[in-house]
């Protein structure tokens, strides 16, 4: 398992979309790799054979009829956007 | 006796015989709050009384007919603010009611929109982390009512709520009412529908009651319980009437108590309740022997690789586009999201998300993720097995009392750590209730926790019941607010 550093912190950050301003990424980066320490320890467990549980009960491709049913109105959906336009959120430019 | 500090099931007889009018009981809860929430907090933007969802034509007629229920600031409420505490959903309401909530309007319910506080998106076990400042222990206002489930645990000690609704994703129900000295049961996973609880992490949230005794716990659970086909890992399984058990005889009823629990850590006054409450359940015929669960050293690592993970995903939607908060100015879209993101979380938030995604990113997902994913069925066969043999587990819910205050807000280990004994009911699935069993000497509840196998909350309540009512007599105080 490679260093955790500041840059792998600020990467991951990144990928999360989460800004971190000044001070934040050093004290965040010493705090997770605190915690990655910790959780190592999860080396010392035996899981040769082991399948990985995800979800701890037996309920799989849980499906509904294919009937059409009611949906959220639009002017519900709508109802807590920041800003809207029509029937649309509004953000800013999305393809340069 | 003032009708705030009436249990409900108290108040649904008293409603029952036409003594008391619903009314009449908001009207005494709003006045307690108005008199305590100064000294408690546990409510959030409490305008100086207990407002309540408006009347939708004829009010139903069912059990908890009349009865108010508080709810946790991260279940969904038609049109009523639903923030999880946090300033990135700040003045979020949603166009839908969670499950439990239409559950309980048809039964009756009267649900107060004056939400509890909590910790973040559920990431705390203190309310520390709540946008709004911390809740205070009605049993010593120095100190923190635990959390996630903070304020819904403090309004039911300090008899501000009859009963409210928690969730639990790794103790957030159960810690804070052991800190709290009140009842709080996590379901079995898929008891209770997640529909319209903001998901945090969804393998593990559970949805359950905050409750003054068992009897309301069972009577909660009855309405909030159900399959629920807009959720889909919700089970269709019978809900029976979890009143039912309620005095039916524990004895020959087989205890387990895990050795790996009561070891180094454990304050010593908590072990010695839970040893007094072990004598207790001799007394009463149940049988109680120690039992291993070998894999306990691992649940905190794998928990917080798990629960991060999931919320990460979880939270990938706050996103300032259709709801809640949204940076000023923003250039781009891709500074949107950042900016939105990282002033709309708090630090907890930061902290957990960062290291979700770091746990599932490529080159990190099969040393930790995947890992944690086979210790965690490794933790479930351990309960698996003490099942087997024995009707349930009972330990500690928590290693220490309530703490003060800025005590662990330095350290985020130090905090995980606190929730070391009720994580691994969140990770095998199984239900698990917190009792008081007794007090310090400095006067701060201690919580038993019992543990069963999938689908028996029966066993739960049942034990639970049976200790609650012999002990009754030295338990029975009210926190000096």
């Amino acid at each position: 398992m490679s260093e955790i550093n500041d840059k792998i912190i600020d990467y991951t950050a990144r990928l999360a979309r989460v800004q971190l301003e000044g001070a934040e990424l050093g004290e965040l980066s010493g705090q997770i790799k605190g915690i990655l320490d910790f959780i190592g320890k999860l080396e010392e467990a035996d899981t040769g054979n082991i399948e990985p549980t995800s979800h701890i009960l037996p309920v799989n491709n849980v499906f509904r009829a294919d009937e059409p049913a009611q949906s959220l109105p639009a002017e519900d959906a709508l109802s807590g956007a920041p800003k809207k336009r029509g029937r649309c959120f509004s953000v800013p430019k999305v393809i340069e | 006796m003032e009708l705030y500090s009436l249990t409900g099931a108290q108040l649904a007889e008293l409603l029952k015989e036409g003594r008391i009018s619903a009314e009449e009981i908001l009207s005494s809860l709003s006045l307690r709050a108005a008199g305590k929430e100064e000294k408690v907090k546990a409510y959030v933007r409490f305008g100086g009384k207990l407002e309540r969802l408006p009347a939708e034509g004829v009010p139903a007629r069912g059990p908890l007919s009349g009865i108010p229920v508080s709810v946790k600031d991260n279940i969904c409420t038609r049109s009523c603010n639903t923030e999880c505490c946090s300033r990135i959903l700040s003045g979020y309401r949603p166009p839908y009611d969670a499950t439990v909530i239409s559950r309980l309007k048809s039964d009756g319910a009267s649900i107060i929109s004056t939400k509890t506080n909590m910790d973040e998106f559920a990431f705390g076990s203190s309310t520390e982390n709540s946008c709004f400042g911390p809740s205070r222990n009605p049993w010593d206002t120095q100190c923190v009512p635990g959390g996630s489930s903070g304020g819904s645990a403090a309004a039911v000690a300090s008899d501000e709520a009859v009963f409210a609704l928690g969730s639990d994703t790794g103790g957030s129900i159960r810690q804070p009412a052991s800190f709290c000295g009140v009842v709080g049961l996590k379901p079995t996973y898929g008891r209770v529908s997640r529909y319209g609880l903001v998901a945090f992490a969804s393998s593990l949230d559970q949805i359950g009651p905050i409750t003054k005794d068992v009897r309301d716990s069972a009577l909660l659970l009855n309405s909030i319980a159900g399959y629920d086909p807009k959720d889909s890992t919700s089970v269709d399984t019978p809900v029976p009437d979890y009143t039912a058990c309620l005095g039916q005889s524990v004895k020959g009823m087989r205890i387990g108590v895990p050795k790996e629990y009561m070891v180094e850590g454990i304050d010593p006054q908590v072990r010695a309740a839970l040893l007094r409450s072990l004598e207790e359940f001799k007394r009463l015929g149940a049988i109680c022997s120690e039992v291993s669960l070998p894999h306990t050293e691992f649940a905190v690592p794998v928990y917080y690789i798990i629960a991060t993970a999931e919320a990460s995903s979880n939270l990938a939607r706050f996103d300032g586009v259709r709801y809640g908060f949204r940076a000023a100015d923003a250039e781009s879209i891709n500074a949107m999201y950042s900016r939105t993101r990282g002033e709309g979380f708090g630090k907890e938030a930061k902290r957990r998300i960062i290291l979700g995604t770091f746990a599932l990113s490529h080159g990190y997902y099969d040393a930790y993720y995947l890992r944690a994913l086979k210790v965690r069925t490794l933790i479930k066969q351990d309960f698996e097995k003490v099942f087997g043999e024995f009707d349930c587990v009972v330990a500690p819910t928590s290693p220490t009392p309530a703490f003060k205050l800025g005590e662990k807000m330095g350290d985020p280990l130090k905090m995980y750590l606190s929730d070391i004994y009720t994580i691994s009911a969140n990770l095998a699935g199984i239900p698990a209730i917190s009792v008081p069993c007794g007090f310090t000497s400095g006067g701060l509840p201690v919580g038993m926790q019992i543990m069963s196998g999938y689908f028996r909350e029966e066993t739960l309540l049942k034990l639970a019941y049976a200790y609650e009512q012999s002990v009754s007599a030295e338990n029975r105080r009210k926190p000096a607010l």
